[in-house]
């Protein structure tokens, strides 16, 4: 257990519930009488009736959102949400509090509100969708952000009141090599990504969070990750991409508290206040032309990405974690690891120093339509400032990966520190 | 996919007289033949000869250098050639041959297209392979240097004639010689990308050239010129085709029409240089390099986004690994049953994936917009490539005969 976590009972504390308008999302218009009872929630995350046994539980509150350095879990599912056309201020601000409060129950294990999938009225749809009865937290994290057509439309229109608040680094991201972007699997003004060791679990709260933003807000693109491609833990195995490699292995560690002080969190003066303590959230969606590279030989595999298939170490020698010998050279004076090797763009000394605290997934979408997996990597970034990313980004222009990848969808959100318990996520972005 | 050719070109200049060298001269039966060559014809005196050592006497009696060649059924791969024959001179060259259909040509100052095409026959027994690797390895790679040179010398008018009608504003030739002058290029792309900042600069896309923040300049270029995008028509990459992008002046066509020639004319000088070689892996990496290129750019249509002519490109492709192929099938037909067993699946693979992109049309009559090939179709297109790729890629392994 690390520090993060905690049992479901932090979240007694939280005091509100669901807007009428969250209700009415939840049970029909027209449909009144649910009393919520102020929202207490019972620490039933932890007890789970099927006995699956005690399971990790991660607060929604805190002084940063979780779903960052929390340990990465192997599941996903991610939405990005436009609001609606006539959506106020004031709606915005109450569906952030009506997510807040769900997504405080959600994390601690529990149904959306105390009524729940089976305790409300016969007479109306539950408020919960009831797929999660009976599983545990599941190490679930609901982590939300702002896009940047939140402030600004791309018309120019500042909806909310908030367009001179807004961090002068969120913007879309120049064009990069390799890009195919389709525009409607990219942006949103508003993002929830939700991360859990069961699908089931992750499936059920953006289900049910974009169940109670009907009127106010809907899902513009989403997508499932079903394996995690990074490690933020010292405590986790690397695991594999769909290339059949270790993802990762150089990835910032929760444990690197001043690397993670130094690239992920926004701090004090970098930019408006209410982001302090936040970050920068990437995410790019990579298809990976498996096929062509299912073909590929073996050493040109390992020369692409610049590590050896199995370990994962570096071509220069050693074990995973050994460090990469760049300089290192062949028989004829050759580089070992190739100029336009993965591991040697993308590697710090050749950014800048810019890190990125990365928490990818696999994804596989059923196939194309010429019949190929539309697979790929659901890649995700947080880091201090979005330069960082770019930086990474454009260094990768000639990566011989290149050849077998193409980015379809491309989106960047402000994370908002963490709420405190008697708040909501985001309320300082309003004050 | 990827092409990391040429990478060591030491060493070279060894190799370049092996065919001739390796073929015994005056084998007893075989026939002599004269060819006759002028600045517009090529005639042979035989169009038939039996199999094994053939002695060609050739004569130029034109006005400037020439060249013998001798191509294969795909009149493409070259099988044999007598470069640098002067005016008034008399050389004998000697070639073996096994029984098949070939075809002769000249290539008037070693440009342009062969002049003088003509079917040759060649009957009687096949003689056995030799077993002599080096000499099949020397004689694959000769033949392949050869071919590259003679594409590259094909390209280069061919460039010049288009470019000459875009910057000249005549837009409707400039269109109707757009895919047919990429044709060369697109047969060879492997070996221009292994030189390193030429393909950037004749080929790249718009979205490659501004994500890698290069000028943006070459065939596609020209090609937006030529295919004006309409308002509201987005890149490949999702941004609007007018970002960054106005139609070119009179004075940017000129510079982008000199150099892409200029371009092209260093590519050309660097394969005729004396130091060019490529290794067997090379060709056989090249042949599965064209193939992923297929199944990669060309099915998805982004590679001509404008012109939509993506099929005369794929079609270079497959014949550029079919003729990669074909100069190393009899390393791995030599090598054991398995060797030879693949050699006939990618050799049905090529006929069939050449059978279904005949029902889009020739290199010679034009082929349909892509755009109008639907996705049923594409998906067909697609299915094939990935059947014929899938032996092709492990072709390598079986030329150089690696252990595993």
């Amino acid at each position: 257990m690390t520090n993060e976590e905690s049992t479901a009972s932090e979240a007694d504390a939280q005091p509100t519930g669901l807007s009428r308008r969250g209700l009415l999302g939840l049970v029909g218009a027209g449909a009144a009488g649910i009393a919520l009872g102020g929202g207490t929630v019972a620490a039933i995350g932890l007890n789970a009736p099927n006995g699956v046994g005690v399971s990790t539980v991660y607060p929604f509150f805190g002084e940063h959102q979780a779903g960052i350095t929390t340990p990465a879990q192997d599941r996903l599912h991610f939405a990005a949400y436009d609001l609606v056309a006539g959506t106020t201020r004031d709606d915005l601000i109450e569906l952030l509090k009506d997510w807040s409060f769900a997504a405080a129950r959600l994390t601690a294990g529990q149904d959306v509100t105390e009524n729940g999938a089976v305790d409300g009225s016969p007479l109306a749809p539950p408020d919960d969708t009831g797929e999660a009865l009976g599983l545990p937290a599941s190490g679930l994290t609901i982590t939300f952000g702002f896009g940047p057509t939140l402030f600004t439309t791309d018309d120019g229109v500042d909806r909310f009141g908030i367009a001179e608040r807004r961090p002068d680094l969120l913007a879309k991201p120049p064009r990069f090599s390799g890009d195919a972007l389709r525009p409607e699997s990219g942006g949103g003004d508003l993002c929830i990504q939700a991360c859990a060791d069961d699908p089931q679990v992750a499936v059920h709260a953006i289900r049910n969070l974009s169940r109670i933003a009907f009127g106010r807000a809907s899902i513009r693109w989403s997508q499932l990750g079903f394996g995690r491609t990074s490690s933020t833990s010292t405590s986790q195995v690397t695991p594999r991409n769909l290339f059949g490699f270790k993802d990762g292995t150089a990835n910032i560690k929760s444990e690197e508290t001043s690397t993670v002080a130094e690239q992920v969190w926004v701090a004090s003066g970098d930019g408006p206040d209410w982001l302090t303590g936040g970050s920068y959230l990437v995410t790019r969606k990579i298809r990976m032309i498996i096929e062509a590279w299912d073909r590929t030989q073996l050493q040109e595999q390992e020369a692409v990405i610049g590590r050896s298939k199995g370990e994962g170490a570096p071509l220069s020698g050693g074990k995973e974690f050994t460090a990469p010998d760049f300089a290192a050279t062949g028989a004829a004076g050759q580089d070992i690891i190739g100029a336009d090797a993965h591991v040697r763009l993308a590697h710090p000394t050749a950014t800048g120093g810019s890190q990125l605290l990365r928490r990818g997934y696999n994804f596989v979408d059923g196939n194309d339509e010429l019949g190929r997996l539309d697979a790929g990597l659901f890649f995700i970034s947080f880091q201090r400032s979005p330069e960082q990313f770019i930086a990474v980004q454009r260094n990768l222009a000639r990566d011989a990966l290149n050849e077998y990848i193409k980015h379809v969808g491309s989106a960047i959100f402000a994370v908002p520190p963490g709420a405190a318990k008697t708040s909501y996520v985001g309320a300082g972005l309003f004050a | 996919m990827r092409h990391r050719l040429l990478s060591g070109a030491a060493g070279a200049g060894a190799l370049a007289l092996v065919l001739t060298g390796c073929v015994p001269n005056n084998v007893a039966g075989a026939a002599a033949l004269t060819v006759e060559m002028t600045d517009d014809t090529c005639v042979v005196s035989e169009a038939t000869t039996t199999a094994g050592a053939v002695t060609f006497s050739i004569t130029n009696k034109g006005t400037d250098v020439n060249e013998f060649e001798i191509l294969a059924e795909d009149k493409l791969r070259i099988v044999g050639e007598k470069e640098n024959v002067t005016p008034g001179q008399t050389v004998s060259y000697v070639a073996h041959l096994g029984p098949g259909t070939y075809y002769t040509a000249c290539k008037f100052q070693l440009i342009g297209a062969p002049i003088g095409v003509a079917e040759f026959t060649v009957t009687g027994e096949a003689s056995a392979v030799s077993a002599d690797e080096q000499a099949l390895t020397d004689q694959a790679v000769t033949n392949y240097i050869s071919y590259i040179t003679s594409q590259v010398a094909e390209l280069v008018p061919q460039v010049q004639a288009f470019t000459d009608a875009y910057a000249s504003g005549d837009d409707e030739t400039a269109r109707s010689l757009f895919a047919s002058a990429r044709v060369s290029y697109e047969r060879i792309e492997p070996t221009a990308e292994a030189f390193g900042d030429l393909d950037p600069k004749i080929d790249y896309r718009e979205v490659d050239a501004v994500a890698e923040g290069l000028d943006w300049t070459g065939f596609h270029r020209i090609e937006k010129d030529l295919w004006p995008p309409t308002e509201g028509a987005l890149n490949s990459d999702g941004e609007s085709a007018f970002l960054d992008w106005a139609p070119s002046t009179a004075q940017e066509r000129t510079a982008y029409a000199d150099g892409l020639v200029a371009d092209v004319q260093e590519l050309a000088d660097l394969v005729s240089a004396k130091d060019f070689t490529v290794s067997l892996a090379d060709i056989s990496n090249g042949s599965i390099g064209l193939l992923d290129e297929v199944a990669v750019r060309k099915i998805s249509g982004e590679e001509d986004w404008w012109s939509h002519t993506d099929l005369y490109d794929f079609y270079a492709n497959v014949q550029g690994a079919e003729v990669a192929f074909g100069n190393v099938k009899n390393i791995a037909t030599s090598k054991d049953a398995e060797g030879t067993a693949l050699v006939k699946d990618i050799d049905s693979e090529f006929t069939a994936l050449e059978a279904l992109l005949a029902k889009y049309g020739s290199l010679e009559t034009g082929f349909v917009d892509y755009s109008t090939v639907t996705e049923a179709q594409r998906k067909e297109l697609s299915d094939q490539v990935n059947a014929l790729a899938e032996p092709l890629s492990k072709l390598t392994h079986t030329v150089l005969g690696l252990s595993e």
